[in-house]
């Protein structure tokens, strides 16, 4: 007895607290959140509440508002995930080609990330003014200066579901890009050297060495970074708060909507729209961690 | 060995608790400084962090120190307009069951969202204990009253149905600034002139709640006070002709606004108005302070109720409540009778730019434009406003933003009209 306690005690002791704290913060108020999305709090009142079953769930999926925000939410996932993994592995490879002051042009590149959403969203909101021509302030007004006037628009205040959230994704692309940058540079640097030189020795080309040696080496990295800017932007919520305002319908998202809707005391609604928005990065983190954990065991 | 590990076992199990024990009271910090009644604390908590708010505060709080010497004052501001940040600090600590002594609250319906939730006690006694039920005008009271009850203590009155006007740029039109025109209708044909004039954007224009007070100003011309009322109360129908055609006037309206107007803020487009970009502004008399702080002289601008509703006031209102198991009634209650005294009354509304709720009060103390809001609030029909939460609950309004917002980029009229209807309809 005293023998299997000592095999096994400690690393469970040394687990124990992580486990505590991780069951009731993260997944005892995940079911907390679910079971108070099947009831019908619908006010900050106390007392018992009724079960409602899947209705409010229901009652989303028919409201032009979430399904609103929820397409919204993709486009602005796929413009900000592929403009993203462009800026990046462009930066990437331009560095990775060995430029003077690269260190310099690391740091200029991945600054932005050290800035808070909430900051940027601020400033980006300024310079995204829709105003064109002679009013024209903002991005607009160095278009208007630099005589390019064709690129003056409206930004995000008009047009399109997808020319309004690629204005959003804007400053997340312009966030985010340096530390997608700074992921394939590790992953470039991490390819052994022997193996250019001997596709070079092979005769190679420059186009072929890329696509045929290197990049196929980087699709984990890759991968990664498509996992980890899908769940930024799926809980997107500080920078489209500070651009556009708490309610505006053309830019809002399930976060935002989640907010707006706690807000009025709908304790039900919200949940329900949390853990809408939970289900939809489990889509996405699931069958990554699973492809993870297969990997690591393969080796 | 085996002592060593359970005592191991309690510390980390200490520890645990420790750990959960100070999250839960760094939650409820935000309001619950009055927890310790014995040093008599009244905690109070607004919205006013800064600027002519902070001064009207200050000065309200003199005046309790004075009256109320048996307690102490303590200020829970949490800074963001029109209270958005604080209303979501202060439903943590209502949903937690600490209230602060006493909260600021806008008047009228957006109270019955505490009041449906249990938060809020009735204080219908304390009007007549503090003799409030003489004080405040009548129009007013029935404004306040729920079901029978009344609920606050309204600080102040603001004004919401007031354009103001740039003088000069009118000029460019031959336009008198002194006389409002008599209808949205003629109104709308002035923006014309100022068009032909050169002026492109004559009416500026800032998102949210500032569209939401243009579209009501119209509604309340076209539709006059009553049926007004009646689209808040559930009285007029949303989906009738008069609603339509009034709805298309504010449409009509948008197209003389300045195009960044879902990117800028109100004071942004009253800097707009100031520099000569535009001839008109829809907006509260709090208008009236900022230009006051800002130093624009009285002949920069001049100001006059929205077309077509002269004669009508409409009233938004700061109050203060007594919240549902609080930490100190009777704290809370000194604090309610300064807030409704005619000194505390005159302190805090000299300096906030706004008017006393009290028809008592005298307008000699007030600068130059709260006298004429003061004359008016005695004569004049009160009508309340949706987008300051006198007519609609935060849940409503909330729905009506958004389908504003939706409509400035869309211009459906037949979706925003029934998408308005829906919107009154929850709660």
């Amino acid at each position: 007895m005293h023998g299997r306690i000592r095999t096994w005690g400690p690393g469970a002791l040394v687990l124990l607290p992580t486990v505590l704290l991780l069951g009731y913060f993260v997944y005892g108020l995940i079911a907390w959140s679910f079971n108070t999305s099947l009831t019908d709090r619908h006010t900050g009142r106390k007392g018992p509440a009724s079960y409602v079953g899947f209705e409010n769930y229901g009652n989303l999926f028919t409201e032009e508002r979430f399904l609103n925000s929820l397409k919204n939410l993709g486009v602005l996932t796929v413009a900000f995930i592929v403009g993203t993994l462009i800026f990046g592995l462009i930066w990437a490879l331009l560095l990775e080609k060995g430029v003077p002051g690269e260190s310099v042009f690391r740091s200029v590149y991945l600054f932005p990330m050290a800035i808070s959403m909430i900051a940027s969203g601020v400033v980006w909101g300024w310079l995204l003014n829709p105003s064109q021509g002679e009013d024209a302030r903002g991005l607009n007004r160095l278009f208007e200066i630099l005589h390019l006037h064709f690129l003056e628009n409206p930004w995000w205040t008009a047009g399109s579901r997808w020319t309004t959230m690629a204005s959003i994704a804007l400053p997340a692309v312009w966030q985010m890009s340096g530390y997608i940058m700074a992921l394939f540079l590790a992953g470039f640097r991490g390819i052994p050297p022997e193996l250019r030189e001997a596709a070079r020795v092979d005769g190679a080309s420059e186009f072929k060495l890329y696509r045929h040696v290197l990049f196929p080496q980087l699709s984990p990295i890759a991968l990664s970074a498509l996992i980890i800017l899908g769940h930024i932007s799926l809980k997107l919520f500080d920078l489209i708060y500070a651009i556009t305002g708490p309610n505006q319908f053309r830019t809002e998202v399930p976060a935002i909507l989640m907010w707006n809707t706690l807000l009025r005391s709908d304790l039900a609604k919200a949940s329900a729209i949390g853990i809408v928005m939970l289900a939809v990065v489990a889509v996405l983190v699931i069958p990554y961690l699973a492809w993870t954990v297969r990997q690591e065991n393969e080796q | 060995m085996r002592g060593g590990l359970s005592k191991t076992l309690a510390l980390v199990g200490a520890a645990g608790l420790l750990a959960v024990s100070a999250c839960g009271n760094s939650d409820n910090s935000g309001g619950s400084g009055g927890g310790s009644s014995a040093s008599k604390d009244v905690t109070v908590f607004t919205w006013w962090a800064d600027g002519g708010e902070k001064a009207g505060l200050d000065g309200m709080v003199s005046v309790f120190q004075n009256d109320c010497k048996d307690y102490k004052f303590v200020n829970s501001a949490v800074a963001g307009g029109a209270g958005s940040n604080a209303k979501q600090v202060l439903a943590n600590d209502l949903q937690a069951g600490k209230p602060p002594s006493t909260f600021q609250a806008h008047a009228g319906a957006e109270l019955s969202d505490y009041i449906n939730a249990g938060q809020v006690d009735d204080i219908s006694d304390l009007y007549k204990e503090f003799g409030l039920d003489k004080a405040f005008p009548q129009n007013l009271i029935d404004n306040l009253t729920i079901d029978g009850k009344i609920y606050s203590i309204p600080a102040n009155v603001h004004r919401a149905n007031m354009v103001w006007t740039n003088p000069s740029v009118l000029k460019k039109a031959s336009l008198d600034a002194a006389t409002a025109p008599a209808s949205v209708d003629a109104w709308i044909a002035d923006m014309d002139k100022l068009k032909a004039a050169g002026v492109k954007a004559p009416l500026a224009i800032s998102k949210g709640f500032a569209q939401e007070m243009v579209m009501e100003v119209v509604l309340l011309a076209e539709l006059g006070p009553d049926s007004f009322k009646g689209l808040w109360d559930g009285k007029t129908d949303w989906a009738g002709a008069n609603v339509t055609s009034a709805l298309n006037k504010y449409k009509k309206l948008l197209t003389y606004t300045n195009t960044d107007r879902e990117a800028v803020d109100w004071p942004d487009a009253l800097g707009y108005l100031n520099k000569g970009q535009a001839a008109y502004f829809v907006m509260g008399d709090w208008v009236a302070a900022q230009q006051l702080a800002d130093k624009v002289p009285d002949t920069a601008y001049t100001y006059w109720p929205a077309p077509g509703t002269a004669g009508n006031f409409q009233f938004l209102s700061d109050s203060f409540v007594l919240p549902t198991n609080g930490p100190d009634p009777d704290g809370t209650k000194c604090w309610l009778k300064t807030v409704g005294s005619a000194d505390g009354q005159k302190a805090f509304n000299t300096k906030k730019g706004s008017i006393p709720a009290r028809s008592d009060a005298n307008p000699a103390d007030y600068p130059k434009y709260q006298q004429s809001a003061m004359a008016d609030w005695k004569k004049d029909k009160i009508v309340p406003s949706c987008a300051h939460g006198a007519a609609c609950t935060l849940g409503q309004n909330n729905d009506i933003l958004s389908a504003l917002s939706q409509f400035s980029g869309s211009q459906d009229i037949a979706k925003l009209q029934s998408a308005l209807g829906t919107a009154m309809k929850t709660s």
